[in-house]
């Protein structure tokens, strides 16, 4: 067959990369470029001390707290749940599938009220939660809570359909051959998941530092306790300090690209691998 | 060591798998279990292999007259050896093979020169000690297959159990290994069941054939026996072609002359193409007519397709190439058929 037959005509072909290359550029690249150029706008001395100011720092140290807690959770929670799927029969089996995708279908927003109406003083354990003397809701633990939820279908997302396109087999055959449950899962399961597995933390981990909707409904916005670094920028910017806001939100920025960067490894590893 | 499985039963949901299946394995016998798809057969190897268990109450699986019923796979000292090879994908052909030592607890465990001299010793048996350091991935479908053995067999099993061993190999391939699985059997000794849906590799391997249909079994015996003597109307058609003739049609194409009046009764009888034979048809005698179809005459044998003037039922017929020249038949021509052999499954009429 000649190529002719599916090649378009050289117009075409520049038109429509054109308007892809326009399209990235207007709504991609400008706006990462805008929040550079505004970041560095008073100079990096400016810069530097945005993101060393105290209230900035707490945020920075709250978000990486958060991240700290909620990504190896979701890896254990998604691992589990991954495997459970995959690998099992069992009644029920649609009904957890579907509810793991639960908070990609939810707004985060309705998540982290969700949360209040638990949790908060009028909520179901308030009043038990304030006699005890806990606070969860405009408190770190809520901020935790929250984000775990948004972010939870990320890892077993990723490892459901890598694990079911494996099946059991190999699991049966370590069976066979004397290991025990604990020894497949570590030398024979976890070595075939591991890109699948990593890319889901990227992804998860890119998540929980970005997580705005549902954080803000349960953080109370309390400076330099309850502010996470997105919520930290939302403060910044409406007080008008554009420079401090698009400062921290460059380290959010750099982040992303960071992640991207880290993506394509993965996938370049993965297509290598056999 | 010896295997039985005795009344086993599963069902996975509404669909039963297995119906109440008795199996008795000699010590040393390679013993196949054939079948066609959803028969049960690999289900059964899973049971015995501790895999799968039977539904409870429902049966037992002995090794050497010992229950094991309950026992887990891994206890069980079986080698098992998957349709698809099962090897770990991201370990060199030597760990694939050493794993099964690699996992015994420590104090059972040989130390790790001794483990890897017996991972070479068992590749050098596969034949295939200098792909040691390979990746499943960069070996062929056969070479994986003989990994997979080696692996199974590291762990010093008392049985090996394949499933569809060969069933993702090309026929070239397939046939040499599963000579080349005989030999090694004859060799090793080992009890082993292998499952297939191939006939032809049933019966040219095994010292037993066991057929399998709808989760029961249908027939045990050696392969001469139930190619010779199948016990019902599945295994004739599983095992080899044949057709399947109205009895009343036959009357007269039988060779002794007095039977034909129990012919004439209602029924079905199973003939082999190669157990038809032809006259011409000006030649006379009691054969019944028919008209030639098809001539396939490519290959060692002539198959022939045949419309019954009688009824227009077609019949297929094997004749040696000799024979066929000897006819010199064409298509369209009239013939006469005998039927040598045949055989009905009514009780009370036999051929």
């Amino acid at each position: 067959m000649s190529p002719r037959a599916t090649r378009d005509p050289a117009w075409a072909r520049w038109f429509l990369t054109a308007v892809a290359l326009v399209f990235l550029a207007f709504f991609l690249l400008l706006p990462l470029a805008v929040v550079f150029a505004q970041a560095l706008e008073k100079g990096v001395g400016y810069y530097l001390a945005s993101i060393r100011e105290p209230d900035a720092l707490a945020a920075i140290r709250l978000t990486l707290l958060t991240v700290a807690i909620v990504v190896p959770v979701n890896v254990a929670f998604g691992v589990a749940a991954a495997w459970a799927i995959a690998k099992f029969q069992f009644s029920g089996k649609s009904i957890l599938t579907t509810l793991i995708d639960l908070p990609f279908a939810v707004s985060p927003v309705i998540a982290g009220l969700i949360y209040v109406l638990v949790f908060g003083a009028q909520g179901w354990l308030g009043p038990w939660l304030i006699a005890h003397n806990m606070r969860v809701i405009f408190a770190v633990p809520g901020i935790v809570l929250a984000t775990a939820f948004v972010t939870c279908p990320f890892v077993a997302r990723e490892l459901i359909p890598l694990m079911q396109s494996q099946g059991t087999d190999e699991e049966c055959s370590a069976v066979t051959l004397g290991a025990s449950g604990w020894q497949t899962f570590w030398r024979v399961t976890l070595p075939n998941i591991k890109w699948g597995l990593f890319y889901g933390v990227i992804l998860c981990n890119a998540r929980a530092m970005g997580e705005f909707g549902a954080v803000s409904v349960v953080s109370g916005h309390i400076r330099g306790e309850t502010n996470t670094m997105p919520l930290h920028v939302e403060i910044l910017y409406n007080e008008y300090n554009i420079v401090g806001a698009f400062a921290v939100a460059s380290l959010l920025a750099l982040l992303a690209l960071a992640t991207l960067v880290f993506k394509s490894v993965v996938e370049w590893r993965q297509a290598r691998v056999p | 060591m010896s295997i039985e499985a005795h009344g086993i039963r599963k069902k996975f949901g509404a669909f039963t798998a297995l119906d109440g299946v008795d199996l008795h394995v000699p010590q040393g016998k390679l013993v196949a279990v054939l079948g066609p798809s959803g028969s049960g057969k690999t289900t059964l190897l899973r049971i015995i292999a501790g895999l799968e268990f039977p539904d409870p109450g429902s049966g037992r699986v002995l090794f050497h007259g010992d229950d094991v019923t309950d026992i887990p796979a891994g206890r069980r000292k079986v080698g098992f050896v998957f349709q698809h090879y099962a090897l770990f994908r991201h370990m060199s052909v030597l760990d694939n093979v050493a794993f099964g030592l690699r996992v015994r607890r420590r104090r059972d465990r040989p130390t790790s020169a001794a483990i890897s001299e017996r991972a070479h010793r068992l590749l050098e048996l596969v034949q295939l000690d200098g792909l040691a350091g390979r990746f499943p991935s960069q070996l062929s479908g056969g070479q994986r297959q003989r990994v997979a053995l080696a692996r199974a067999l590291a762990v010093e099993p008392k049985v090996l159990l394949l499933d569809e061993p060969f069933g993702a190999l090309d026929a070239r391939v397939r046939k040499e290994l599963r000579r080349w699985l005989r030999r090694f059997h004859d060799d090793i000794q080992l009890t082993t069941i292998f499952v297939t849906h191939d006939q032809e590799e049933a019966l040219e391997i095994a010292d037993e054939v066991v057929i399998m249909n709808q989760g029961r079994v249908e027939q045990v015996g050696t392969p001469q026996q139930v190619y010779d003597k199948p016990a019902s109307p599945f295994v004739y058609q599983f095992l080899g072609n044949v057709n399947v003739l109205r009895a009343p049609a036959l009357a007269g194409a039988l060779r002794g002359e007095g039977r034909t009046a129990e012919a004439a009764r209602d029924g079905q009888i199973y003939v082999r193409p190669h157990d038809i034979e032809l006259t011409p048809h000006d030649a006379g005698g009691t054969g019944l007519s028919a008209i030639v179809r098809h001539i396939h005459a490519a290959g060692p044998h002539a198959r022939l397709l045949l419309e019954q003037v009688q009824t227009r039922e077609h019949v297929e017929v094997e004749i040696s190439r000799s024979e066929l020249s000897e006819l010199n038949l064409s298509v369209n021509d009239l013939v006469r058929m005998r039927l040598r052999q045949a055989h009905s499954f009514d009780e009370d009429y036999a051929i």
